[in-house]
């Protein structure tokens, strides 16, 4: 090959270095209207009277609207496909607000500082309710978040909002009660995950104007313009041909913008105004007001056999929604579908549970999107297992863990909210990935622990993990390459790159079909008139969904050129050698560049274009190992993590160098969501780690070494035989760290973040035991 | 009020109201690469040049700027393009959000610090988040960049 599989720079990272305006704002019309909200001081209350009259006489005050502006429609922010498998319980603006930070009330104003008095002269007053703050007391507790009549589910999901339950699932495959009660050995334990902050750094940012064409036109900062352009359509009850969203470069979204965020308050502002609009999110309202990760409690059982065979697991999980309910089943279901099928033999397994509301801020998508949750506490689950088996958790694993050739029935019965899809692993190379993690950790030479000077202990740990590639028979992908004089191409796709370089490995895909160079695909993507749909960028789907749908089109093109070739160098096609730049007979040739002239300008005149889509019918999981050395101060509890260690088998990678950002990445938020990113609340409910001065993503100094591989690995279904990358990374950190802690102090910690007070909490009580015998 | 500031070598005359800070000023002013990111000097892509030091625009009123001389990544193309080409080439740029402000922060570093060690590239940029790489692989592509004696 040789464009795929080739480490090119990415194709748009010059002129973004170079500042030229990208980003959402770059693009806003200068004049356009401030949009802010007013937001909710209590985490649950009734708007009893809301006076705009003092706010709308203010001079430069355009619209000031509130829940009685806007028909009673309920809808879901969370961007996915149609219909939702998330409750449509939220109303653009409504008479109560659920958090802290939720929409009371919106203005627009022709600067910010009007806007900002504006707020301030809206007379307000709130009857405030009784919150529910613990997710552990919100089910069938007799304070009822959302008990308004209108919201509904689209299909059947589990919900019961009387009962504060946004959905809830149950499955089993044997009977795990019987398998278990046959056990030799079982282990039983409860983890806890907290509400992680996407912190990417580009806020949420979005604006709308009247085009000349007298169309709504949007420039939003989305990983979903087609499912943006839908929701304001049914929302607005606007027509959706009256509607263009564009998603341009996007600083980041890691799931924070799969939903729909200012886009319908924008929207509302500017059709009503006429006029122009913009909002960017403070990054107090990014952290307060859009969206985290579900926290939950995951409740598990082992058993197994004393020889280490891993006979059941069992797993209750309660996952906390916040006040809205994006997301609410799917991210609760991957925390199994995701996660289970990594220990395929065993004879029974179970996986049920509830997802509540809270009057927290609503969680949504977030890369591992509940894989990462179940396999902290599965992958933590393991090790201790083993320690009560006295078995080494390594040869634990690769006895009982998933191989290539091998299924799960859980892939049949786990989908994205519905049933799933059976499948084979046709690629999994998870067995070279551990071995080769052994390897490159040096692992032996370290395992368990080791003594350093200055009361450190050194300690390693290590987790495997699964993702998916996109969502079967759900995830549609479409591309258009379009041939232009001269011989190079256009690749229009709906495909959202939001940093992650989708742009660059999809033109990497339709240049090594077409046989052409990189520089000759010129790419466009995410433009609701301009390009064909996909569905976003969720779900692992860009590389295996949108990069199939590409490689379809390129074969296209690559026929269409061939015929063209032989019509005007007058053979038959059989005749034709093309090798992507010169179209050849037996005694004459012709280049690409002298057809698209003759195609153009001359003769036979036409354009060629080719478009193709795609629909995943299953969805290949990437395989990695993740294993970490830390050292461990015994006096402050303190960890430095020396070595992260990935081995990771997404198949082919498109771009190797792209591929390993991915995994690092990923890696590092996974170590942040593991040691450092605590999420607190006061007792009032409000967010007090609302900045990045509260709330601690890593920085470049607390990454030491990230040593990232990938295993040789073909999938047969993915482009070139690739499989996606874009998650897989964050899932092993928490479960590795927590196992690498406790094999350092024997401190084990099954409450995320892992801090240092935490482990020296451990640590004094390992002590005072040790001192009571 | 008005403030008279060297904008990238070019005089400027700006009218800010006194509780403007700099980084709304920049960008009414079509200095697009300068980024919102944190509004408390806490995430560093709002990074200019203040008479050379980089500092967060953020958080500088507008009006403290008056008489000093501001870069801003549009004022250092071609070191910007330089540092791209380090940063393709170890696949270290991802959603770029982030980029101008590095390019910026890297052309102070190397013109304050000879040689830095290790640390002292992690200790200078650490005001400079970045959620997407994990940095190890922008730490290798400004390493080679500092290291490349053409420069």
């Amino acid at each position: 090959m040789k464009v795929v599989n080739h480490e090119l720079p990415s194709i748009d990272g010059k002129g973004l270095m170079m500042g030229r305006p990208a980003y959402t704002d770059d693009l806003a019309e200068r004049n356009s209207l401030i949009v802010k909200v007013l937001r909710s001081p209590h985490p649950y209350a009734k708007i009893i009277k809301i006076d705009c009259t003092k706010a709308r006489a203010l001079e430069g005050v355009e619209l000031v609207l509130t829940y009685e502006d806007f028909e009673r429609r309920p809808f879901t922010r969370a961007g996915q496909g149609y219909p939702e498998p998330s409750p449509h319980d939220k109303f653009v603006l409504d008479q109560f607000v659920r958090y802290v930070g939720d929409e009371a009330a919106v203005v627009a104003a022709i600067d910010a500082k009007i806007a900002d008095e504006a707020l301030t002269l809206i007379d307000i007053e709130y009857e405030v309710l009784e919150p529910i703050l613990d997710f552990e007391k919100a089910f069938e507790n007799p304070i009822v978040i959302h008990p308004e009549p209108e919201i509904h589910d689209m299909f059947p999901i589990g919900f019961e909002p009387l009962k504060n339950v946004a959905a809830s699932y149950h499955m089993e495959v044997g009977n795990v009660a019987k398998s278990l009660s046959d056990c030799e050995v079982v282990l039983e334990h409860s983890f806890y995950t907290q509400a992680q902050a996407h912190a990417m750094m580009e806020p949420h940012t979005v604006n709308a104007r009247i085009d000349y064409q007298n169309r709504l036109m949007l420039y939003t900062s989305t990983q979903t313009p087609f499912h943006v352009r839908r929701i304001i359509s049914q929302v607005l009850d606007y027509p959706l041909s009256k509607i263009r969203v564009i998603k341009p470069r996007v600083g980041g979204g890691f799931g924070g913008k799969q939903a729909i965020h200012g886009e319908i308050l924008v929207s509302a502002v500017t059709l009503r105004t006429g006029k122009p609009s913009k909002m960017v999110f403070t990054r107090k309202e990014v952290f307060e007001s859009s969206y985290s990760r579900h926290p939950m409690r995951l409740d598990i059982k082992l058993g197994a056999d004393k020889d280490g065979t891993l006979k059941a697991i069992d797993c209750f999980v309660l996952s906390d929604t916040g006040a809205y309910g994006e997301h609410a089943l799917t991210v609760f279901m991957v925390a199994g579908s995701k996660v289970l099928p990594l220990y395929n033999k065993v004879d029974s397994v179970r996986f049920h549970g509830n997802v509540v509301y809270t009057n927290h801020t609503p969680a949504g998508a977030y890369r591992g999107y509940g894989a990462i949750q179940g396999n902290f506490a599965l992958e933590s689950a393991i090790d201790m297992l083993c320690e009560k088996l006295q078995m080494d958790p390594i040869e634990f694993r690769q006895k009982n863990m998933i191989l290539e050739g091998e299924t799960s029935p859980i892939f049949a019965i786990m989908g994205e909210g519905t049933e799933g899809t059976a499948m084979f692993m046709e690629s999994c190379k998870l067995d070279y990935c551990v071995t080769r993690g052994l390897e490159l950790l040096d692992w032996k030479h370290k395992y368990p622990r080791k003594p350093l000077d200055n009361n450190k202990v050194k300690g390693v740990g290590m987790a495997i993990a699964m993702q998916g590639s996109g969502i079967p028979y759900i995830d549609m992908a479409a591309a258009t390459i379009k041939l232009n004089d001269d011989g190079f191409y256009n690749l229009l796709i709906g495909a959202t790159d939001i940093g992650q370089g989708s742009d660059t490995i999809l033109a990497q895909i339709a240049a090594e079909a077409l046989g052409t160079t990189l520089d000759k695909v010129i790419v466009y993507s995410s433009d609701s008139d301009l390009t064909p749909f996909d569905t976003g960028a969720y779900a692992s789907s860009t590389t295996y969904v949108s990069g199939n749908a590409v490689l379809k089109a390129a074969k296209d093109m690559r026929k269409m050129i061939v015929e063209e070739g032989a019509k005007a160098l007058g053979v038959d096609v059989s005749e034709i050698e093309y090798d992507g730049i010169v179209i050849k007979t037996k005694d004459t040739e012709m280049t690409l560049k002298q057809l698209s002239n003759r195609l153009y300008y001359n003769e036979d005149q036409k354009q060629l274009t080719s478009t193709n889509s795609y629909v995943g019918t299953k969805s290949p999981p990437p395989f990695m190992a993740g294993f970490v050395e830390v050292d461990v101060d015994t006096l402050t509890g303190e960890v430095e993590i020396v070595e992260y260690v990935s081995v990771v088998d997404c198949g082919t990678t498109i771009n190797p160098m792209l591929a390993r950002g991915q995994v690092e990445g990923g890696i590092v938020q996974g170590i942040g969501m593991a040691v450092y990113e605590e999420v607190l609340y006061n007792k009032k409910g409000t967010l007090i780690t609302n900045d990045f001065l509260n709330y601690k993503i890593p920085t470049r100094l607390e990454v030491k070494k990230l040593t990232t591989e990938f295993a040789v690995s073909y999938e047969e279904a993915g482009p070139f035989g690739a499989k996606s990358v874009g998650e897989i990374g964050i899932d092993t950190p928490p479960a590795a760290l927590a196992n690498a802690i406790y094999n350092a102090v024997g401190v084990r910690i099954t409450s995320l973040p892992i801090t240092p007070e935490k482990i020296l909490k451990g640590l004094n009580e390992k002590r005072g035991q040790e001192n009571g015998k | 009020m008005k403030i008279k500031v060297k904008v990238n070598g070019y005089h400027k005359t700006f009218d800010v109201n006194p509780d403007e800070y700099l980084l709304d000023t920049l960008r009414a002013n079509e200095y697009l690469s300068v980024k919102k990111g944190c509004d408390n000097s806490s995430c560093g892509v709002c990074t200019v040049l203040f008479d050379g030091k980089p500092v967060p625009s953020c958080s500088l009123l507008s009006m403290k700027a008056d008489g000093h001389e501001i870069t801003t990544v549009e004022g250092i193309q071609k070191d910007a393009e330089r540092l791209s080409e380090y940063f393709g080439e170890e696949g270290a740029d991802q959603c770029g959000y982030c980029n101008p402000s590095m390019a910026l922060t890297v052309f102070a570093l190397k013109k304050e610090i000879k040689d830095p060690t290790d640390e002292q590239i992690k200790d200078y940029l650490v005001g400079n988040l970045c959620r997407c790489t994990g940095y190890q692989s922008q730490h290798i592509a400004i390493k080679k960049y500092l290291g490349d004696d053409q420069l």
